[in-house]
């Protein structure tokens, strides 16, 4: 997560100009200017724990002065005395450092409550240095580096930094920069004796593990994985023992991250060859260092899993008479406002229509319900039951609204500025204005050539036409969705729990995941459950047949994963005393009930 | 200009001698008869019907001046007032007496104001102080009176369709008091008095016979009166008044035309629509009762096109003179010696002509530009179904193209009555297979009218046409037909599949198979074997193509001999022999087919699995694992032996 998920950039660039001049910060000020004064306290504490660089639950002083750099990597540090009343302000137990943590009295205090507004004691969280200190220490994997470089930048000696397009962390020295690319290069260079098409595509050492991968010809990303560990006391004040646990990681998972960095870049900004066309290789380093400092962020990798190899798209279940009227909607949208190229229609951060092709949705639809949506989930408005035909308050006749560009249409100052995004056509790629527009729990994406520009006209005018016809909408599929739910009976707790996954509509199902968003990814299994899945996958990946592989954990979960042509499906099974026969029985009862309606070998 | 008339003559009208002063013309509004009545009858009575063979030619005494002449329904008796006391009857029955025979009236001093035949042997004198209901015995040559009522009456009007007769009666007229005939009964209805614009001082006659029409509009029996335009009534133009008459309970006024003009005015009926025709202008208008929807007691009409005059009409000159050069006279529209009778015909008495007035459709389409409505009104037209599919190529083409709503309002306009007959339909089907009805009369079989339009002729005429045309946008092709198949589903109605083909044609020419993917994915397009093979055939330019079509056919149940097939051509002959057991078809199917497929793969390990597997069957089938003969499997038990030798074969002695 990034601090302009929460608050807006524009806010944040505001609230650092006002206290360019030193000495002339006020936190009172700041906080109101940034807009964090306005947001709901569980935003407050994302935002502070975004501050708390070394996720200590507490920003101490040092890391105060380089307050404002959190905001805006350009901006001056505090001087001491800005520190000290900042501190003073917030710190009310005097120990020098700004908490926000599980005491009303604290949270409190912290930062001034009046003006943050924070009601509901935060999360407590313990810095592993607070842990008492008999208790092993769990580290979970992290992200150690991410660059790209271009062999073919710098080819000859003394010019090797001019190979490295990006790296993280910056503050790396030169030399260790250059070094690293260095090993990589020569890691894929000697791979590729062996084989040429096919170079290697992890390192695995003790401590960590790379991922190498070629996204454009002779442009490489590379990303570096510190192994999770186990950090074990000893006693007699002797240096703690640390166990790296290297098979916890998945090369298929992380390969996957790495290459869906490169689909989000992508998504943004072209391909990496596009920008060293328009501006050489400045632009793409400008390109770079401006998508990775923020998204970098919002990567996760203690979370990711199975879910991140398939980069599945879960679909919204609907009957086909609401599916038309999506349809009809959707058509009567793109011909009366001509200039909308394509329309993708979601519901519940679920896709139901997309007018773009497969692959551009995929990478879309992840951008959408893991980084757009959250930032703008609230509680939803009522809806199931209370008809919100005409007599909607006042004069808001809708609940639509844009979740990017204008936040207020009315407000005279509002920009019409909207993402571009890059789609592939037959013939290279078109850049697109991109309008996510939603009504309670639809949401339609408008996508428009970026070569014409969006007014304020056409912005209303959008908002006119869409906004009662998503509205209702939204309330017909809902309602539809309850009448399907109440027909299918009351949802039991089932035995099992299952993912599916279909290669052909990249269509994704999983009653493991409660909710994936970049920040959170709740899932209801150990995590050495999803580890055996993503093993299963991994066979799977082997070979062409259709298979079935079926293993008992050792926490005596049943693991089911079975492949039919493009399909797999993954179920785990809390049937401790069932045998191989009962267990086989069982997922041929699931595949009945939930999977009847497709071609599913059993 | 002249596409703009939407009405017109016929175009064979009823030719009769005209009126002179020795020749007196008259028209049975019952049977559409002209009598052309030559000097009393003595030199001639010529009768014309509607079809030019139903004329008729006699010759009658004369017996004084011809007030009313009528032929009973058929033919059957002639009856002929000359007098104000009584009607005289001859018979047209061959071997039946020819001779006349008289009734008089039977109220004293009442003079008869005319006749009325109810059918071939009843009829109904209506005189001015009530009226008489008689049976005529031609064989007897003589009348027997059914019933009488006594009542004062100023005139009289009969609606022969309906078989009522409407009588005015009080000092001004207006109190109307109707009466309907039935299987040789006569029933008073309950009488009803018509708004009058000014109340005169002293009370004299002032409702017209002339203002009063009646007629039956979409099966509805309505006495229409002639609102004329008053000084002092604060409306400046006049209307036409309608009152619905039911056969029981009180008369309605229901409905208001306003004529937004004064003058002379005629009315007319045609194919359910209430023509106007105003004389000064020689224009008409058109009103469709139905076009408002009802929301209060009287409901208030506009015209539904502009007025335009009745199209040009020259007459042929016909008969041995006739040079060809000689161009058609024109004739004279509106004129004044016109007759205007219900429901369509107009009289020229002084030029020996009878018309049907007709409503031509074509016109009214570029007339009525809100397509909504011009589809409610032509779905209620006779001949409409060309009409409406023009409308409908021309909202998807051309330079009129309509927008989606407009399309899609269209569809769904069509698609309510496509649905309301199939319903009938469905009904009277269910009623057919439930036997004679109980009770009930026996329901009658929904009559296919032109305004039902159906899948195929929306196909035929519209779709597959506008699908192939150059330079319209495919966006717009694929939008249309989602809306088509939204409306169809929306009334509930099966879509047949030859629509999906068109949209799945039209996305594969377009390469929008992802689209496609998702249609199939939300089961738009419905599962059908033709849909499954369509998408097999799709298989080669877009792979998932064979994942959608196994889906598809697995849903319907009915297809295993076919997955089975797919799968043998795929070469998954492990996973067809999985599939068929597990639907339980594995004792029936043909074993050489499955070891045909195994051994063209190559994989002898694979050709050893399904020949024990099949053994295993017929060991448990037969009680031997060996093959049938009628199983042609000899040649692989020679391939099974040369690969595994003999003693891997399951011997029927080791179970």
């Amino acid at each position: 997560m990034s601090l302009t998920s929460i608050l807006s950039a524009e806010a944040i660039e505001n609230a650092v100009k006002d206290c360019q001049a030193p000495d002339s910060f006020c936190y009172k000020k700041f906080f109101k200017l940034c807009g964090l004064s306005s947001k709901t306290p569980q935003e407050v504490k994302d935002v502070f724990q975004i501050l708390d660089e070394d996720n200590s639950g507490f920003i101490e002083e040092s890391e105060l002065k380089f307050f404002l750099q959190r905001f805006v990597p350009g901006a001056r540090t505090l001087s001491e005395a800005e520190t000290r009343t900042l501190i003073s302000a917030a710190d009310d137990d005097s120990d020098g450092r700004i908490g926000a943590e599980g005491t009303r009295h604290a949270n409190q205090t912290a930062f001034g409550a009046k003006e943050i507004q924070t009601q509901v004691p935060l999360m407590l969280m313990i810095s592993p240095r607070m842990a008492s200190g008999m208790q092993e220490k769990q580290f979970t994997a992290s992200l150690l580096n991410f660059f790209v470089y271009n062999p073919t930048f710098g080819p000859r000696e003394g010019e090797e930094e001019k190979k490295i397009l990006f790296y993280h962390p910056s503050e790396v020295e030169k030399n260790e920069k250059i070094r690293n690319v260095g090993l990589c290069e020569a890691i894929v260079q000697f791979t590729r004796t062996f084989c040429p098409t096919k170079p290697a595509k992890s390192l695995h050492t003790q401590k960590n593990r790379q991922f190498f991968f070629e996204p454009e010809n002779n442009f490489w990303m590379v990303m570096v994985v510190r192994n999770p560990m186990i950090e074990k006391p000893n006693k007699d004040g002797k240096p703690p023992t640390q166990e790296y646990q290297e098979e916890e990681i998945l090369d298929t998972v992380y390969g996957a991250v790495v290459k869906e960095c490169y689909s989000m870049y992508k998504l943004f900004n072209g391909t990496f060859g596009r920008a060293v066309e328009a501006g050489g290789a400045e632009l793409l380093i400008q390109k770079l260092e401006k998508f990775f400092y923020r998204y970098l962020q919002t990567l996760h990798l203690q979370s990711c899993d199975l879910l991140d190899v398939f980069g599945g798209i879960s679909f919204f279940p609907l009957d086909k008479m609401t599916y038309l009227k999506i349809q009809s909607f959707v058509n009567r949208v793109e011909e009366s406002l001509s200039l909308i190229k394509y329309t993708a229609f979601l519901y519940n951060d679920q896709l139901i229509w997309s007018g773009l092709e497969q692959d551009d949705m995929r990478i879309l639809y992840k951008y959408l319900t893991t980084s757009l949506f959250p930032r703008h989930s609230e509680p939803e408005l009522a809806g199931r039951d209370s008809p919100l035909r005409p007599e909607v308050a006042g004069n808001l006749l809708h609940y639509g609204r844009f979740l990017t560009g204008p936040t207020n249409l009315k407000d005279p100052e509002a920009k019409f500025r909207f993402p571009k995004i890059f789609v592939s056509t037959e013939d290279g790629y078109e850049e697109l204005h991109l309008i996510v527009y939603k009504a309670m729990s639809a949401a339609a994406c408008f996508m428009i050539s970026a070569s014409v520009e969006l007014t304020r006209d056409f912005c209303e005018q959008l908002d006119a036409l869409v906004g009662p016809q998503l509205t209702l909408l939204a309330s017909d599929i809902c309602e539809q969705f309850t009448v399907n739910r109440r027909i299918s009976g009351p949802e039991k707790e089932p035995q099992f729990k299952f993912i599916y996954f279909n290669h052909m509509n990249l269509a994704e199902k999983s009653t493991i995941h409660m909710r994936k968003t970049a920040s959170v990814c709740l899932t209801s299994v150990h995590p050495d459950l999803m580890k055996i899945l993503g093993d299963i996958n991994c066979d799977f990946a082997r070979v062409d047949e259709d298979e079935e592989i079926i293993v008992k954990a050792m926490t005596d979960y049943w693991v089911v994963g079975k492949k039919s042509d493009q399909r797999e499906l993954y179920v785990i099974l809390n049937q401790k005393n069932a045998n191989l026969i009962e267990v086989n029985e069982e997922v041929k009862r699931l595949c009945a009930t939930q999977f009847n309606n497709i071609f599913f070998l059993d | 200009m002249s596409e703009e008339h939407y009405l017109e003559l016929c175009e064979n009208p009823v030719q009769f001698e005209h009126a002179s002063s020795v020749n007196n013309v008259f028209f049975d509004e019952a049977n559409k008869q002209v009598f052309a009545v030559r000097s009393g009858g003595a030199t001639g009575v010529v009768v014309k019907g509607p079809e030019d063979k139903s004329s008729v030619a006699f010759r009658m005494d004369d017996k004084g001046e011809v007030k009313c002449i009528k032929f009973s329904i058929g033919n059957k008796i002639l009856a002929v007032q000359r007098t104000s006391k009584s009607v005289d009857f001859i018979n047209f029955i061959p071997d039946y007496p020819h001779t006349e025979f008289t009734q008089e009236c039977k109220t004293k001093n009442a003079s008869v104001l005319g006749f009325c035949w109810i059918n071939w042997n009843e009829i109904v004198f209506i005189t001015d102080q009530g009226i008489e209901f008689y049976q005529v015995f031609p064989d007897k040559r003589s009348l027997k009176l059914l019933k009488s009522q006594s009542i004062n009456v100023n005139w009289y009007q009969y609606c022969p369709e309906t078989a009522v007769i409407l009588l005015s009666t009080t000092v001004q007229g207006n109190v109307l008091q109707p009466f309907a005939f039935r299987n040789g009964t006569m029933s008073k209805m309950s009488k009803f008095e018509i708004e009058l614009p000014v109340v005169p001082k002293p009370a004299k006659l002032i409702l017209s016979e002339r203002d009063i029409a009646m007629a039956s509009i979409y099966g509805q029996l309505f006495v229409m009166y002639l609102k004329h335009h008053s000084r002092t009534a604060n409306s400046p133009c006049a209307e036409v008044v309608l009152y619905y008459l039911p056969r029981e309970g009180t008369c309605k006024k229901t409905h208001v035309l306003r004529l937004n003009t004064t003058g002379k005015f005629a009315l007319n009926i045609v194919d359910n629509l209430v023509v106007v025709h105003h004389q000064s202008s020689q224009t008409s208008l058109i009103f469709d009762i139905k076009l408002n929807e009802p929301d209060c007691t009287v409901n208030t009409h506009q015209p539904v096109l502009p007025a335009r005059s009745i199209h040009p009409y020259r007459i042929p000159l016909t008969g041995p003179a006739v040079v060809p050069s000689q161009p058609p006279v024109p004739c004279q529209l509106y004129s004044s010696s016109w007759s205007v009778f219900q429901p369509d015909i107009i009289i020229s008495a002084s030029e020996g002509y009878l018309w049907y007035l007709q409503v031509k459709l074509p016109p009214t389409v570029n007339l009525l530009q809100d397509k909504g409505k011009l589809m409610d009104f032509l779905l209620r037209r006779r001949d409409c179904k060309m009409v409406i599919l023009s409308v409908c190529s021309q909202i998807l083409e051309g330079g009129e193209k309509g927008s989606l709503p407009v399309v899609a309002t269209v569809f769904d306009k069509l698609n309510q009555v496509y649905k309301e007959y199939l319903e009938a339909e469905q009904s009277y089907t269910v009623a057919m297979e439930s036997g004679p009805s109980r009770g009930s009369a026996a329901q009658k079989r929904p009559v296919r009218t032109q305004a039902v339009i159906d899948q195929s002729d929306m196909y035929t005429h519209v779709l597959s046409s506008f699908t192939e045309k150059k330079g319209v946008s495919h966006k717009f092709v694929i939008a249309v037909l989602m809306e088509y198949i939204r409306s169809l589903n929306q009334f509930q109605i099966t879509v047949q599949h030859y629509l999906y083909e068109l949209v799945i044609k039209t996305l594969v020419q377009h390469n929008l198979f992802y689209m496609l993917h998702q249609f199939l994915q939300y089961h738009v397009l419905s599962d059908s074997k033709p849909l499954a093979c369509l998408l097999l055939s799709l298989e080669s330019t877009y792979p998932p193509a064979h994942q959608l079509s196994l889906d598809m056919l697995k849903r319907l149940s009915t297809a295993n001999d076919e997955i089975v097939e797919v799968l043998l051509s795929k070469q998954q002959v492990l996973g067809a022999l999985r599939f068929i057991r597990s639907v339980g078809a594995h004792d029936n199917v043909s074993s050489r087919k499955f070891l045909d497929a195994a051994r063209q793969t190559e994989d002898q390990m694979l050709f050893y699995t399904v020949f024990r597997s099949f053994q295993q069957r017929n060991q448990r089938l037969r009680g031997n694992p060996a093959f049938n003969l009628g199983e042609h499997c000899e040649e692989h038990v020679v391939h099974f032996k040369q690969l595994f030798g003999d003693q891997a074969l399951m011997k029927a002695s080791t179970v």
